[in-house]
């Protein structure tokens, strides 16, 4: 499998590509910044937000506990899915009670992480996602590169090229306008005719058992209102205390992803519709082993906003899926390797350390603190990229002794005059991008031989 | 054997910090001055439009100028109902309201900062019907606009909806190449008449 640095490589061929993504992601971020400042108490809200969430975590057992008991008042049907498996499975037998083998899915990333759709797929069960980006990386038989912006890896000859095929537009029509109109009329159909929509979770709230579901387009309300049975899915952690905390999430959430002062919808669920079915599922899917990382528990305040990958250099410039993993950029860096230390311990060297997703993030996740300490931990374990671990070895074998050191430095100072294409080629991932500096024609100690030593 | 919901809640518990006190949140307070001309400003930034009313008189003679070509149009405010079609049982099937065109409702307050409306299930009848029709009114009286979604949920409060929804401006995406389109999946208007 290829790592982050292999798969951005990739991305990287297309330079003009690069530029643009960079900045599509950069002007995001701008208009982030545009709503942050009409704010004065901004940083006042970061800091609530951040206790909120730390106080969520603190008491997570029974806030998980007081909002099942006030669900299932409510006549929510509330599940519980240790990991992705089970979580699948809980869905897939919802459906099969009913006899369903159509379902509409509105964004959840939460079922990315679970690999849903793969899932239920094999099971011959029908997914079509709803919300407009999602459902063209669906057509594109991708993964969203983003979370809150699924295509944005995508220019829009290449959307219009995917509904010419998928769904009859004519050839070469790429215009934003026509190509949604297409998307809208195309899922009403689908929202009309689907008997289950699965929805994701953005907020739960313990104080009073209902959930809160935040859309532009208006996607996961259309699936959820025509349904007979509606399923949302929510990682543990998603809960906040009491009802008046959305005032500070809801100002937060949206000025932070995109610059909108709010979602178009923020829908509060809390019973089911005269007749229809609501079932929650609670997924774990090692949430509750982070939260016992002492260093890195903190990634489970998230709010899934983006905003620190729409800040960053490296994102910007790598594309979403040299992450490999359902949710990308720095936050996912940090998210990934709690799942799976071998698999994603390239993913805390994609980070120039930084600091702007810190600085950016609404709940104050200390991101860039979290890359560091990843990495000192997947080193300890072993999990460090091979090359970076040979070249380590071999500079602690050299800095353990002064001769050894003394004769290196020696050495590469005459390859790089006598033979500099030993350092200058495609080998050497330095050289790739930029010139080697030139070489001293000797070092300070030589140097401090010849003049200093015996003026002393 | 244990069941997950057992493993889950053994494993937080575990794993826990130890408790910290949830932060006093009450400080958090807008400026209701010029309210009503913030909420005017933003919402139509959104894409939304407001049209300033004095009476009840002045959106009938809005509807029947601009609502009544030939199409489906409805609404769960009594005032209107002998002008357009009024939806007030909960219990239709929510597939029948698939061909409304306009669609006019009242909201309980509105939101300056974000240009929002609140409304509930009790206020729709239908859950699906502000994002199901074509184009949505929302009546709002001006005395009722919050200035932050602070005094939203002062307001909102301990009452018991079963469903309820801020609603800020028309369905929207800009899911390719970051292009503006109003109308992706829900209303591809909105229009506020704004009660003074």
């Amino acid at each position: 499998m290829k790592d982050h640095a292999e798969l951005a490589e990739i991305f990287n061929k297309d330079e003009q590509r690069v530029d643009w993504h960079d900045e599509t992601l950069w002007w995001i971020r701008a208009k982030r910044d545009i709503a942050v400042h009409k704010l004065p108490e901004w940083e006042e809200l970061r800091e609530a937000a951040s206790q909120i969430k730390v106080n969520v975590l603190s008491n997570l057992s029974q806030y998980l506990k007081q909002f099942e008991k006030n669900a299932q008042a409510n006549g929510i049907v509330v599940h519980w899915a240790k990991d992705a498996g089970e979580h699948n499975r809980i869905v897939h037998l919802l459906l099969k009670e009913q006899g369903i083998d159509k379902m509409v899915k509105s964004k959840s990333m939460l079922t990315e992480e679970c690999h849903l759709n793969e899932y239920l797929k094999a099971q011959g069960i029908n997914v079509i996602d709803s919300d407009l980006g999602e459902r063209i990386v669906q057509l594109a038989e991708e993964m969203p590169s983003h979370i809150v912006l699924p295509c944005i890896h995508k220019k829009k000859e290449e959307i219009g090229e995917l509904f010419h095929q998928h769904l009859g537009t004519p050839a070469g029509n790429a215009d934003p306008q026509f190509l949604t109109e297409t998307a809208r009329q195309h899922l009403r159909d689908t929202f009309l005719t689907r008997r289950a929509a699965l929805t994701g979770v953005n907020f739960a709230i313990a104080e009073t058992g209902e959930f809160v579901v935040c859309t532009n387009e208006g996607n996961a309300d259309m699936g959820a209102h025509l349904s007979d049975i509606h399923i949302a899915s929510m990682g543990i952690e998603k809960l906040i205390p009491e009802r008046k905390h959305l005032g500070i999430f809801l100002r937060l959430l949206t000025r932070s992803a995109t610059g909108q002062p709010i979602t178009t919808y923020s829908s509060h669920f809390k019973k089911p519709r005269e007749g229809q079915q609501m079932h929650i599922i609670l997924v774990d899917n090692g949430r509750s082993v982070q939260l016992g990382r002492e260093d890195f528990r903190n990634s489970l305040k998230c709010i899934r906003c983006g905003a620190c990958m729409n800040t960053c250099p490296v994102y910007r410039r790598s594309g979403g899926h040299s992450y490999h993993y359902a949710i990308s950029g720095p936050i996912g860096s940090i998210l990934a390797p709690n799942l799976d230390m071998e698999k994603y311990a390239d993913l805390p060297f994609a980070s120039t350390l930084c600091g702007s997703c810190s600085n950016v993030c609404p709940v104050k996740i200390d991101i860039h603190d979290q890359l560091y300490k990843w990495r000192q931990v997947l080193v300890q374990k072993g999990y460090s990229p091979k090359t970076k671990t040979a070249s380590m070895k071999a500079m602690a074998w050299v800095l353990e002794s002064p001769g050894r050191y003394r004769a290196a430095g020696k050495a590469a100072r005459v390859t790089m005059k006598l033979a500099p294409f030993a350092v200058n080629n495609k080998l050497n991932p330095w050289y790739k991008h930029r010139d080697m500096p030139a070489v001293p024609k000797q070092s300070f100690n030589e140097w401090y031989q010849t003049n200093r030593k015996d003026k002393i | 054997m244990f069941s997950s919901r057992d493993e889950i809640l053994a494993a937080v518990e575990r794993n826990q910090p130890s408790f910290t006190e949830l932060p006093d949140i009450t400080a958090f307070k807008g400026d209701s001055n010029k309210s009503v001309d913030r909420f005017t400003e933003i919402l139509s930034a959104i894409g939304g439009k407001v049209i300033p009313v004095k009476s009840i008189d002045e959106i009938r003679n809005h509807v029947a100028k601009n609502m009544q070509q030939g199409g489906r149009n409805i609404t769960t405010v009594p005032l209107l109902g002998d002008i357009m079609e009024h939806v007030y049982r909960k219990d239709s099937n929510p597939h029948s309201l698939q061909d409304v065109d306009n669609a006019v409702i009242e909201a309980h307050f509105g939101v300056a900062e974000n240009g929002a409306v609140w409304v509930t299930e009790e206020i729709l009848m239908l859950r699906v019907l502000p994002f199901i029709c074509q184009h949505l009114a929302v009546i709002v009286n001006a005395n009722d606009i919050v200035p932050t979604m602070h005094e939203a949920y002062e307001r909102i409060g301990n009452t018991n909806y079963d469903f309820g929804t801020f609603i800020a401006g028309p369905s929207k995406t800009a899911d390719i190449e970051q292009s503006l389109v109003l109308g992706a999946h829900g209303p591809r208007s909105m229009t506020i008449f704004l009660m003074s």
